[in-house]
């Protein structure tokens, strides 16, 4: 291709900017930095204009947006049951917290409880190379199956040493989070927002060093065209395997947060109704992307919390229909279509701009 | 009397799987014909409930209700559903499977915002009689017979009649079909409509046995679409042995020690049988049947 800019059709100039990502194979764009550095910004001041208890709950459902961001988008795994591991890591925060007394080791095994729990279906999975819809099938009934468990632990029989599983209520008066290994020092409120914050940077900062690296060009290579890569030689099963691992270890973090914000875990982490949440945040925030899903998220987490407050329509009905208007007419999600929008809109009136100069001289 | 047990245990066997095969019967239809899978299939069935329930206010006869009103009043409604957003997505099936799951939290909520979450119930229009010493529902009797006779009369259209034929022939190869002059949207249009009506059916039908309540399609869709799933392609053949085998499975776990544990046990099963047969029941043993 030629540098000067002015002979290469508008086709060419969309193909030279796209490969411009893929040239820089182990850099993250300077763009990207730039992006979060304005969103640590954002999230830092938020709480001068937000209550942080709604914010820490926002940010809740951003790590397990971007869970699933990863590994739908990233991978190409739609898993119909993200919040199988979401409620995994809440549960067992929960379980383990009651009996240490303390929640350092409480995380660290909530964490690897949903991750090894993922790594364990996908293995069955993908190593049974079961379909796409067959996948959806198997990760939903795996939700249900937790589901109707955890609704019939009630009773002294269920308890996993002094935590008792407490059936449809649930479990309630856990320790929360505290300073690691300092027991009486709890981190609530504020505090527990900004380790919120600081998981979710990590989580994201993560999921796309990941994108830019041999392993992350593998996800991208499977999604694309899944037998030329197995035909290249890499373990498809594998790869698609650890990156589903990864994910349900990050919806895990994102069940933790939210055990120490609700103070109470009850079977509805593992509903239905969860699931299709964080595939419409994900749906809406643009799929393949990891900052849409997040932004989505919070988004779609403040518009439910105010549609929770009022009373002339339901929840469900909004993110129903919404969910169906985004999968018909905006395939590629909300906020990179309005973006797109904006861009053209910009381009256009630059191209218009130089038509004008040309015209002129 | 230990015959006695024996036929009991055996009729609420049958009972069991009449009522999977029953709220699995228009999922099949529409995944078998179609490849479409309708997430919205519970919630279908919960509005052939509701649809009952509100003509018995309005002082419609019960039977008439449940097996008359409730299939026109869904049927009507899966035309809308096709009309609006599934024929927009053929041959995308993982879309449609997300597109009928918003559609199934739009219903439910629809529904909860006009009934309230408070659980309805449509009265039981059979008595129970008795086998030896045991009592039995009368109206589980009525479901076997319902589910039997649907499946038979589904078996028989798809078999031997033109309909069925141009119907299997499109799902077959949609091409060909076209070629002969048949139009595959309007097939499959008519299929998801009928489809709809058998769930409208299923759902007027099991009414009065389930509490309805808006959320209650969640309890349905789970069982339909893994029976349906287990199956495989061939409709009836596919409903019929993944019904007699995971209601099978769901009942002896159930006696032995508690309901939770025979769906859990189902669920289980399917899990296991979809990871050694990917391609469902009928793959493998009834091939080609319809």
């Amino acid at each position: 291709m030629t540098d000067s800019h002015g002979q290469l059709s508008p086709t060419q100039m969309r193909l030279q900017r796209r490969s411009k990502g893929t040239l820089h194979v182990d850099r993250i764009p300077v763009s990207w930095w730039w992006g979060f550095a304005a969103s640590l910004l954002a999230l830092a001041l938020a709480p001068l204009g937000i209550s942080e208890y709604n914010l820490t709950l926002l940010v809740t459902y951003a790590i397990l947006a971007l869970s699933l961001a990863f590994a739908w988008g990233v991978a190409g795994i739609l898993c119909f049951g993200q919040a199988a591991f979401y409620g995994l890591g809440a549960y067992s925060y929960a379980v383990v917290a009651i009996n240490m007394g303390d929640s350092t080791l409480a995380v660290v095994v909530a964490v690897l409880v949903a991750g090894c729990a993922a790594l364990a279906l996908g293995a069955m999975m993908f190593y049974g190379r079961i379909g796409d819809v067959y996948l959806g099938v198997i990760t939903l009934v795996a939700t249900l199956l937790l589901f109707k468990y955890a609704n019939s632990t009630a009773g002294e029989a269920y308890a996993i040493g002094t935590a008792r599983l407490g059936g449809f209520n649930g479990i309630p008066g856990f320790p929360v989070l505290n300073v690691p290994g300092w027991p009486e020092m709890p981190i609530t409120g504020l505090s527990l927002y900004f380790v919120g914050v600081a998981a979710l940077l990590l989580c994201w900062l993560m999921f796309r060093s990941l994108a830019v690296r041999p392993f992350g060009r593998l996800l991208a290579g499977i999604r694309e065209n899944e037998l030329r890569a197995e035909l290249s030689g890499h373990d498809v099963r594998l790869a698609k395997t650890l990156a589903f691992g990864l994910g349900g270890a990050v919806a895990g973090l994102a069940g933790v947060l939210y055990a120490c914000w609700a103070e109470i875990v009850t079977p509805e982490v593992f509903s239905l109704g969860v699931s299709a949440e964080i595939i419409i945040w994900v749906l809406v925030g643009g799929l393949g992307t990891l900052w849409g899903p997040m932004f989505g998220a919070m988004l779609l987490g403040a518009l439910k919390g105010f549609l929770g407050s009022q009373q002339w329509i339901d929840n469900g009905v909004v993110m129903g229909l919404l969910m169906v208007a985004v999968v018909l007419f905006l395939p590629s999600g909300l906020l990179p279509s309005v973006l797109r929008g904006f861009h053209h809109l910009r381009t256009g009136r630059q191209r218009r701009a130089m038509v004008e100069v040309k015209h002129e001289a | 009397m230990s015959m006695d047990i024996v036929f009991v245990s055996l009729f609420e066997l049958a009972y069991t799987v009449a009522t999977l095969a029953l709220a699995s019967a228009g999922l099949a239809l529409i995944f078998g014909l179609m490849r479409v899978i309708n997430l919205a299939h519970g919630e279908f069935i919960v509005l052939g409930g509701y649809t009952t329930i509100v003509a018995l206010q309005l002082g419609c006869n019960i039977w008439l209700a449940m097996l008359i009103v409730a299939p026109i009043v869904v049927g009507l409604f899966g035309f809308l559903v096709e009309r609006l957003v599934i024929r927009w997505l053929y041959g995308r099936t993982v879309d449609t499977m997300l597109a009928t799951w918003g559609l199934s939290l739009a219903i439910s909520g629809a529904l909860s915002m006009i009934f309230g979450t408070t659980t309805s119930g449509v009265p039981n229009p059979i008595g129970s009689f008795s086998i030896g010493q045991y009592q039995v529902g009368g109206y589980s009797l009525f479901i076997i017979a319902v589910s039997t006779l649907l499946l038979v009369l589904l078996y028989l259209v798809l078999r031997f009649t033109r309909v069925g034929m141009i119907v299997r022939g499109a799902m077959q190869s949609a091409d060909v079909a076209a070629a002969l002059g048949h139009s595959p949207h309007r097939i499959y249009m008519v299929t998801f409509v009928v489809g709809s009506m058998v769930s409208g059916l299923a759902g007027g039908v099991l009414s009065p046995l389930v509490g309805l309540t808006p959320s209650a399609g969640g309890q349905f869709i789970a069982k339909a679409f893994i029976t349906v799933i287990t199956g495989g392609a061939s409709v009836v053949a596919g409903t019929v042995s993944a019904s007699v085998l995971l209601g099978t499975v769901a009942k002896v776990f159930e006696l032995l020690s508690s309901p939770v544990v025979g769906e859990m046990a189902l669920l289980i099963s399917a899990v296991i049988l979809l990871r050694v047969l990917p391609q469902g029941i009928t793959s493998r043993w009834f091939k080609g049947a319809s």
